[in-house]
């Protein structure tokens, strides 16, 4: 029997009947055993902590000072630290999330509809993303500053204000969709060339898969570091000068 | 699907990605040209500028993802399909 490796599915979903909800089974399946890799991986590299890190430990060490400078550069040397965990939670997700999407052959486990991919290529997940980011920054400006975060919206002078108000709405817009094209394209484009040519010749697109979908984290991952540095800033702190 | 806004949404969404690439496509050009001069200017600063360059390019990279976007929406979940 010939598997059919090249099936493009797109819009086609795997539903789950939850209540009086529609959820996209096929993303909830790889949401979870990407959470179950983080995990896994964590307390395996954190279960017998030593001095001098070897093996997973060190190499986990190593991604968390790469995610501590991403948020020390965007967000600042004294307020990073407790946005920290939020940050490098998205960059690790998202990671794990693309990589899994594009490592594991999952047009070998077949669904009665829809198929396996990377979470993030259903704009679902990247839009529930992106509004934790549009959250967060405002709940990080209003905690910092109260109602006066607001007065950013008129800083400069009030013309800005139809403007300033509109870029709280394309932050999350660009946010989730650079994400979801990005990887949804990759797969397509790996779809369509294993449709064509079903050897090696998809590959250079598959390692240029990863590579995007590294890079994409680490976009996804500074901005939203930035735009939380922009809310705890803001102008209100020039006037104290430092 | 009625073939008018079939084909007229297939013509749309080769329109979109092709029209979305140039400028992005010009600007990452230009960007790369930049960064290769500064390679020359300054090998030490290579690692930084390469960075840079990258994330950069992403950012000019997600202009023609948003034509892509669209042209997949005409494609495969197109809301005048009625």
């Amino acid at each position: 029997m010939m598997i059919n490796f090249a099936a493009l599915e797109v819009g086609k979903h795997f539903y789950w009947h939850i209540g009086k909800l529609e959820v996209h089974g096929q993303v909830l399946i790889v949401t979870w055993i990407v959470m179950a890799v983080l995990v896994i991986l964590s307390s395996l590299a954190t279960r017998s902590l030593q001095r001098v890190p070897g093996g997973l430990q060190n190499f986990m060490e190593y991604a968390l000072e790469f995610v501590q400078d991403v948020a020390k550069t965007a967000i600042g040397e004294r307020e990073y630290r407790p946005w920290l965990p939020f940050v490098g939670t998205f960059f690790l997700f998202i990671l794990v999330s693309n990589w899994l999407g594009a490592l594991i052959p999952w047009k070998l486990i077949v669904l009665p509809e829809g198929e396996l991919a990377a979470p993030t290529s259903d704009i679902n997940t990247t839009v529930a993303l992106a509004l934790l980011v549009s959250g967060l920054y405002f709940w990080a400006g209003i905690s910092k500053k109260g109602l006066g975060y607001f007065a950013k919206y008129v800083q400069p002078t009030p013309i800005l204000l139809p403007i300033n108000i509109l870029e709280d709405f394309t932050k999350p817009l660009s946010l989730s969709f650079r994400l979801f094209g990005n990887i949804l394209a990759d797969e397509l484009v790996v779809g369509v060339l294993v449709f064509l040519v079903p050897v090696f010749v998809p590959l250079p697109m598959m390692a240029l898969g990863l590579f995007a979908g590294s890079i994409q984290a680490l976009i996804f991952a500074t901005l939203a570091a930035t735009y939380i540095g922009e809310a705890l800033e803001g102008h209100g702190e020039e006037e104290h000068g430092h | 699907m009625n073939p008018t806004v079939a084909a007229a949404s297939v013509i749309a969404a080769s329109l979109a990605v092709g029209l979305a690439s140039l400028g992005p496509g010009l600007g990452q050009g230009n960007a790369a040209s930049r960064a290769v001069e500064g390679i020359a200017r300054q090998p030490e600063a290579d690692g930084k500028i390469r960075g840079t360059l990258l994330l950069s390019l992403a950012f000019m990279e997600a202009l023609t993802i948003y034509g892509l976007v669209v042209a997949l929406v005409l494609l495969f979940a197109n809301p005048f399909a009625g």
